[in-house]
């Protein structure tokens, strides 16, 4: 049995053919309707997310499986103190295949420790968030045609934005990839990504703070919001929140193809009047997590891709 | 140098650095062994100057020597039979440590459920970095250092 923590619990091999299921899931939807027929998902959400978990939900519904769960700790038996290992325990007896969020790093793999079904991490705090990773390596390979040789901006909170954290991770297994690293002094990268991950990789990359510099280089803008959730303080937070809007006219200093990813919500990082323009992807970005999450939940299940 | 009875059976700790002996004797659990057990503090050292001497009258299987290994790998460890050295072990970094170290992560899992083991994974052996098996919190270098 597989449980899947981080992105690179699966090998590059293991990655391609994840994203080929979810690429002809894509396409012949009709084929994969009722591959989980009789199966159940739990959605074990001990923090708020409408994206993640309405996405797992949709992708197993989908595939014609059923879904059950709770959506914030305080309707889970957490808020009467229950071990997290002891909720996997009892949700083992309940469903076939789990993705949990909390906001415990960690939380997830001592789920998994305990558990007799497949877990998935649905996001564990700063930590880690495979399946956005997932989602943006399909949408980046489904649109662009490749995984390899792009130079990718990462913008905004580059120090507590797991989804950057995890996409730095994932691309660095890929030849040819340059990162621009574009954040204000205060959210640069962590230490440990640039040291042991950018650095020994030997892949090319630069830190810089304005946006406007960066863009005309630029295969793929990566925005991300600035999360209150993050901050200890208050104060910090407000002095960060607005540092990057992305509007039409920065827009203007990219390139035809470039296209713009975001892991969603957007607050105001995004001006709106961006989202016609053909190279906002975003949107896009969220129907490929669906089906990257039914390929999942397919090769967890052993109806997938066959994981070592 | 003040004379400690000779042991004829046991185990010998040296170059241990001086001031660390208590640290061992409680991690390595020395207080709930039966046996007798000698701490020489701040004995002169052509080496390190002075360091600490650890003498245990137990067999070596008795000692974890991964947490030894973990808290200074360049402790040396000597093994006596019949009042002899009959060898001299070598301590390496243990590929995990259980229970040891606890993780400073205030958003670690084991901040809020504090019956998990904590365990740490050898990630670095050139620049002795452990981290935690739940947040991958970074533990850098032994402990003795």
């Amino acid at each position: 049995m597989r449980h899947l923590m981080s992105p690179l619990d699966l090998s590059v091999e293991e990655l391609d053919k994840v994203l080929d299921l979810a690429n002809d899931i894509e396409k012949n939807p009709e084929k994969y309707a009722h591959k989980c027929d009789g199966r159940i998902l739990a959605t074990l959400f001990y923090e708020p997310s409408t994206r993640t978990r309405l996405s797992f939900e949709s992708a197993m519904l989908r595939l014609g499986g059923k879904v059950l769960g709770f959506s914030s700790a305080n309707s889970s038996s957490a808020a009467k103190g229950e071990s997290v290992a002891d909720t996997l325990r009892m949700i083992s007896c309940y469903a076939d295949i789990c993705a949990m969020r909390h906001p415990k790093e960690g939380a997830p793999l001592v789920g998994s420790m305990a558990s007799q079904i497949p877990v998935i991490n649905a996001g564990d705090g700063g930590h880690q968030h495979p399946t956005q990773t997932l989602t943006d390596l399909l949408t980046i390979r489904s649109m662009k045609g490749r995984l390899d040789h792009i130079t990718i901006g990462l913008c905004g909170d580059l120090k507590f934005g797991r989804t950057v954290h995890s996409l730095i991770e994932a691309l660095v297994r890929y030849e040819g990839v340059r990162f621009v690293l574009i954040s204000p002094e205060e959210l640069r990268i962590p230490d440990y990504i640039r040291e042991d991950v950018l650095k020994a990789s030997g892949h090319e990359f630069l830190e810089v703070e304005r946006l406007e510099d960066a863009l005309p280089e630029l295969d793929l803008l990566y925005m991300t919001r600035v999360q209150k959730e993050r901050f200890f303080n208050e104060e910090d937070y407000v002095r960060m929140k607005d540092f990057y809007i992305l509007d039409k006219a920065k827009m203007e200093l990219a390139g035809p193809d470039m296209l713009v990813l975001h892991p969603l919500p957007r607050v105001n990082e995004i001006s709106v009047e961006v989202d016609a323009d053909p190279r906002a992807a975003y949107f896009k970005q969220a129907r490929y997590g669906v089906y990257v999450r039914m390929a999942l939940i397919l090769s967890l299940l052993g109806m997938g891709v066959e994981l070592c | 140098m003040l004379n400690v009875g000779q042991l004829s059976e046991g185990v010998v700790l040296d170059h241990i650095k001086a001031g660390k002996s208590m640290t061992i004797y409680h991690d390595l659990e020395l207080d709930k062994l039966d046996c007798c057990v000698a701490i020489i503090k701040n004995a002169r050292s052509n080496k390190m100057g002075r360091k600490d001497i650890i003498k245990v009258e137990c067999p070596i299987d008795t000692l974890d020597l991964d947490i030894l290994g973990f808290i200074d790998h360049n402790i040396t460890v000597n093994i006596i039979k019949d009042g002899e050295i009959v060898e001299k072990k070598q301590l390496s970094l243990p590929k995990e440590v259980h229970n040891v170290i606890k993780c400073k992560n205030p958003r670690c899992i084991t901040s809020i459920e504090q019956e998990l083991e904590q365990i740490f994974i050898l990630a670095d052996p050139k620049k002795e970095i452990y981290r935690c098996k739940y947040c991958e919190e970074k533990y850098r270098g032994s402990r003795n250092k």
